[in-house]
C-alpha cells in the first residue's frame, strides 16, 4: 500500500490486513519496552494544517515505537504563514528525504493533491469533511476486539451501530460508515435533516431523526462531536435543542442495552452531545479508542512504509 | 495592420446563415478586408497573395464567443489580451466578448477602451468588451450604461457575481431598455452558495465538499424571467447549467419574452463525478452538474432554447489552481476546444453547431453587422475554415493560452480549425497562428 487516503481506497482486504497487524502491534505495546526497530532510519513528518492534539500525538507515538524519526510541521510556526504555497511546502520538506507524510487539513482532497507533488507516502489524518481513515480503523478495531471477535471481512456482521449527530460535516462519520458497513455491520444515522449530507439516500445506511426510537436496539452508540461554530449556519435552533433531541443524557442512557458500547471520537462536548458522564456507563470504551489508536497507527505506518514483519518481533 | 492581403480559400464547403443546412461547395476571394468573390468550386478566382486549402473543410463565418475572461488588466500572470486572442483565433473565433471582471472592472469608458485597443494591437480577433451592470460589480449602484454604450458596449454583466438585489436588477432592466442594450446575468443566489466548491448532490456529499445547489441558479433565473416580464427588458442568461433552468427558459421563450441563453462546453461534456479526483481543474462556477443536467443542456441546444455555445474561458495560472479546493479559483480554459467539443459531443448537425457558435451569439453581442455574416460579396472577411472530422488529442502544454487549466488534457476530440481569417487577414494558417 502506497498511501492511506480513504477507507474506500483501502478496501475490505486492506482493512482486514490493518486489523490483523494492529493485533500484533497491540502485543508490542504490552511489553515493558514497547519499541521495535521496524522503521529505523525512516522519517515520518506530521504535516498538520489544522489543530489536533490526540491524532498528532497518537501518530508520533506510533512512529516512535517503530523507531522512525519524526518531525512535526505545524502551520503556526512555518513559512506557510509567509505565504508559501502548499505545493512548495511539500516539495521543500520532501527534498529533505521523507518517507511518509501524515497530513491533516481543513479541506477535503488535500491528500490526493499532495500525492501529485511528492513521492513520499501520504497518510490521511483528516481532510475536511471527507475522510479520517485511521479513526475508522481504530474504531473498528475497538468494536471488534471489545466484542472478542477476530479480523475478517465479516467481523462486524450482525451488529447494529448508530452514528449520532453532525454527519454532514463529519469526516469520522464518512469513514466509519464505509468501514463498518464494509465489515458487515448495519449502520443507522441519527440526525436532523440539516445535519445529513446531500445524497445520503444513496449510502448503505438507515436514517432516523429520533434517537429515542433507535437507542434501545443498538450494539454500538457512536456519538459525534457537535461543533459550536455550526450554530451560526441555521442548521439547528440552538445547542440546547440539539442536546434535547440528540444528546446522550441520563434518561436516554437507561434505554441502552447493558452490552451496548458507547463511543466518541473526541474531543467531547460535555453538556451537548454527551450530557451523562460516560465513565458511569458500562459500555463506555472512549478511552480504549484512544489507546487502540496507537496500535492501529503503528499498523498503518508499518503497512504503508513496507516494514518487514520480522522486525516487529511480535509473537504470532 | 494593413488591409492589403489578398486570400483565396478553395475546395471547402461553405455554410452560412443564407446557405441551406448542407452548405455548398464554393471558393472565395478576399481582398481589402472583404469578401470579393464567391464562385462555385473549381471556377476561376483572381490570383491572391495567399492560397488557403479548404479540402475536406467547412468554410463558415468566424465563430463568436460571448463569454471570455482575458484577465487583462489586472491578472496578466494568467492571461493577456494577446495570448487570449491567439487562443481564440486558433479556436476559430473572430470575435470574443471580454467579461468585465478585470481589475479595475470594465465599468468606465477608459477601461473599456483600453481592452478594445489591446485587442486591436494583438490583431488576432475582435475583442469586444462587455460592461458591468453595477459599479465595480459590487451590486450596489448602476454602472454608466450610456457612457459605456458610447464606447461601443452592447452587453452588460457582473459575471462572476449575480446581481443579488431585486430592486437594482429591476431598475437595471428598465434603464437598459431605453438604450437598446442587453443585460447578461450570472445566475447565482450567493446566500445559497457560500463556500461552495462543487455541485450539491450525491458526489459532493460523498466527498465532503461544500455544495452549490441547482436551486441557487434556478431562483435567479426565475426571478429575472419575471422581471423581464414586468419591465419589458431584455436579458441573456450566461452559462446555464441545470435542467430546471433550461425548462424555465423554454417556457419563457414560448411566451415571447426577450430572453436568450448560452451553455458552456464543459457543462454539456463533464459531470460532478470529475471531482472524485480532487483535481482543481474541474472546479468551475457554476459547477459541473449531473448526467441529467448534461442531457437537458444538449436538448436545449438542439431545440434552440439555448441560443449559443459560449466557452466561459477562464485561465488561471498554475500556482493559483494548485491550492486547496476551497481556495483555488473556479474556471477552466475553453477557446481552443469549444468547436471540437460541440462537434464531437452534440448530436446537432454542423449547421446548427455553427448557428450556436457564430451567427446567433453575434446577434446577442450586438456585433452582427460584422460577425456571423453571410459569406457574400461585400461582407467583412471574418471566416473560419475547419475540418469537422479530423481527430486530435488535447494537450495542455501546447495551447496558446498563458494558462494550462484545460480539463480535457489527453482527450481525443474531432473537429480542428485549419485557417482563421480576421478582417481579411490570415491570422491562423494551417493551424498555426501567424501573429
Amino acid at each position: 500500500m502506497k498511501h492511506l487516503r480513504s477507507i474506500e481506497e483501502l478496501g475490505v482486504e486492506g482493512i482486514v490486513r490493518i486489523l490483523s497487524l494492529s493485533e500484533h502491534m497491540a502485543q508490542v505495546n504490552q511489553r515493558p519496552v514497547p519499541k521495535v526497530p521496524a522503521l529505523i532510519g525512516r522519517t515520518v513528518v506530521s504535516l498538520f494544517f489544522e489543530d489536533s492534539t490526540r491524532t498528532r500525538i497518537s501518530f508520533e507515538t506510533a512512529a516512535k515505537r517503530l523507531s522512525a524519526d519524526t518531525m512535526t510541521f505545524s502551520v503556526s510556526t512555518s513559512s506557510v504563514n509567509k505565504g508559501e504555497s502548499l505545493r512548495d511546502t511539500v516539495e521543500t520538506v520532501s527534498a529533505m528525504g521523507v518517507a511518509a507524510f501524515v497530513v491533516r487539513h481543513k479541506t477535503s482532497g488535500i491528500p490526493w493533491q499532495l500525492s501529485q507533488w511528492t513521492d513520499a507516502c501520504i497518510i490521511n489524518a483528516g481532510d475536511g469533511w471527507h475522510q479520517h481513515p485511521t479513526q475508522a480503523l481504530l474504531d473498528t478495531y475497538t468494536v471488534m476486539s471489545t466484542l472478542g471477535r477476530t479480523p475478517s471481512a465479516t467481523c462486524l456482521a450482525g451488529l447494529r451501530i448508530a452514528i449520532v449527530g453532525d454527519v454532514r460535516h463529519s469526516r469520522v462519520a464518512r469513514s466509519n460508515v464505509q468501514a463498518f458497513t464494509a465489515l458487515g455491520a448495519q449502520v443507522v444515522l441519527v440526525a436532523p435533516r440539516t445535519l445529513l449530507p446531500p445524497g445520503v439516500e444513496d449510502w448503505p445506511v438507515e436514517i432516523s431523526s429520533s434517537l429515542d426510537e433507535v437507542i434501545g436496539d443498538v450494539d454500538v452508540l457512536y456519538m459525534l462531536r457537535m461543533q459550536r461554530e455550526r450554530m451560526n449556519e441555521s442548521l439547528v435552533p440552538h445547542l440546547g435543542e440539539y442536546s434535547q433531541r440528540f444528546g446522550l443524557d441520563e434518561r436516554r442512557a437507561t434505554l441502552l442495552r447493558d452490552t451496548a458500547l458507547v463511543m466518541h471520537p473526541g474531543p467531547m462536548n460535555r453538556g451537548v452531545e454527551m450530557v451523562v458522564d460516560p465513565a458511569t456507563l458500562p459500555g463506555n470504551v472512549i478511552t480504549r479508542q484512544v489507546a487502540n489508536g496507537v496500535s492501529v497507527r503503528m499498523a498503518v505506518l508499518f503497512d504503508v512504509l513496507g516494514g518487514s514483519e520480522a522486525t516487529t518481533g511480535a509473537q504470532t | 495592420m494593413t488591409n492589403q492581403q489578398t486570400i483565396n480559400i478553395r475546395g471547402g464547403r461553405l455554410m452560412d446563415p443564407l446557405t441551406d443546412r448542407n452548405g455548398r461547395m464554393a471558393d472565395i476571394h478576399i481582398a481589402a478586408g472583404q469578401v470579393h468573390a464567391v464562385v462555385d468550386s473549381g471556377n476561376d478566382l483572381p490570383s491572391a497573395d495567399i492560397e488557403l486549402d479548404a479540402t475536406n473543410c467547412i468554410v463558415s463565418p468566424g465563430l463568436v464567443d460571448l463569454h471570455v475572461h482575458l484577465r487583462e488588466p489586472g491578472r496578466e500572470e494568467s492571461e493577456t489580451i494577446e495570448t487570449g486572442s491567439r487562443a481564440a483565433a486558433l479556436g476559430g473565433f473572430t470575435a470574443i466578448v471580454a467579461m468585465p471582471n478585470t481589475e479595475p472592472a470594465q465599468d468606465s469608458r477608459i477601461v473599456v477602451e483600453f481592452v478594445r485597443s489591446q485587442g486591436e494591437r494583438a490583431g488576432l480577433c475582435e475583442v469586444v468588451p462587455a460592461g458591468c451592470i453595477t459599479l465595480g460589480r459590487a451590486g450596489e449602484a448602476l454602472a454608466p450604461y450610456d457612457e459605456l454604450r458610447d464606447a461601443g458596449v452592447r452587453l452588460f454583466t457582473d459575471d462572476g457575481n449575480g446581481v443579488q438585489d431585486p430592486l437594482l436588477m429591476r431598475r437595471a432592466l428598465e434603464y437598459a431598455r431605453d438604450l437598446d442594450v442587453t443585460l447578461a446575468q450570472h445566475c447565482e443566489v450567493s446566500r445559497l452558495t457560500t463556500g461552495a466548491v462543487m455541485h450539491e448532490g450525491s458526489c459532493c456529499g460523498h466527498l465532503g465538499l461544500p455544495g452549490w445547489p441547482a436551486i441557487a441558479e434556478e431562483l435567479m433565473v426565475h426571478r429575472d424571467i419575471e422581471l423581464v416580464r414586468l419591465t419589458g427588458g431584455r436579458i441573456h442568461f450566461l452559462h446555464l447549467s441545470t435542467q430546471r433552468s433550461v425548462e424555465m427558459v423554454r417556457v419563457a421563450k414560448a411566451q415571447g419574452l426577450a430572453i436568450t441563453a448560452e451553455a458552456a462546453p464543459h457543462h454539456f461534456t463533464l459531470s460532478d463525478e470529475s471531482l472524485r479526483s480532487f483535481d482543481t481543474v474541474f472546479k468551475v462556477n457554476p459547477p459541473l452538474r449531473t448526467a441529467l443536467d448534461i442531457q437537458a443542456l444538449k436538448d436545449g441546444l438542439a431545440d434552440g432554447t439555448i441560443d449559443a455555445i459560449a466557452t466561459d474561458h477562464a485561465p488561471h495560472a498554475s500556482h493559483l489552481k494548485e491550492q486547496p479546493l476551497d481556495q483555488a479559483p473556479p474556471g477552466m480554459l475553453g477557446l481552443e476546444t469549444a468547436l471540437a467539443l460541440a462537434l464531437s459531443e452534440l448530436t446537432m448537425d454542423v449547421y446548427d453547431v455553427l448557428a450556436a457558435l457564430s451567427w446567433k451569439p453575434a446577434k446577442i453581442a450586438g456585433i452582427d453587422d460584422r460577425h456571423g455574416r453571410p459569406i457574400a460579396v461585400g461582407e467583412p472577411a471574418n471566416i473560419t475554415v475547419f475540418n469537422p472530422s479530423l481527430e486530435w488529442t488535447v494537450d495542455r502544454n501546447s495551447g496558446a493560452s498563458k494558462s494550462k487549466n484545460t480539463p480535457y488534457h489527453g482527450r481525443v476530440v474531432s473537429g480542428k480549425v485549419r485557417h482563421t481569417v480576421f478582417n481579411g487577414h490570415g491570422v491562423v494558417i494551417q493551424g498555426i497562428a501567424q501573429l
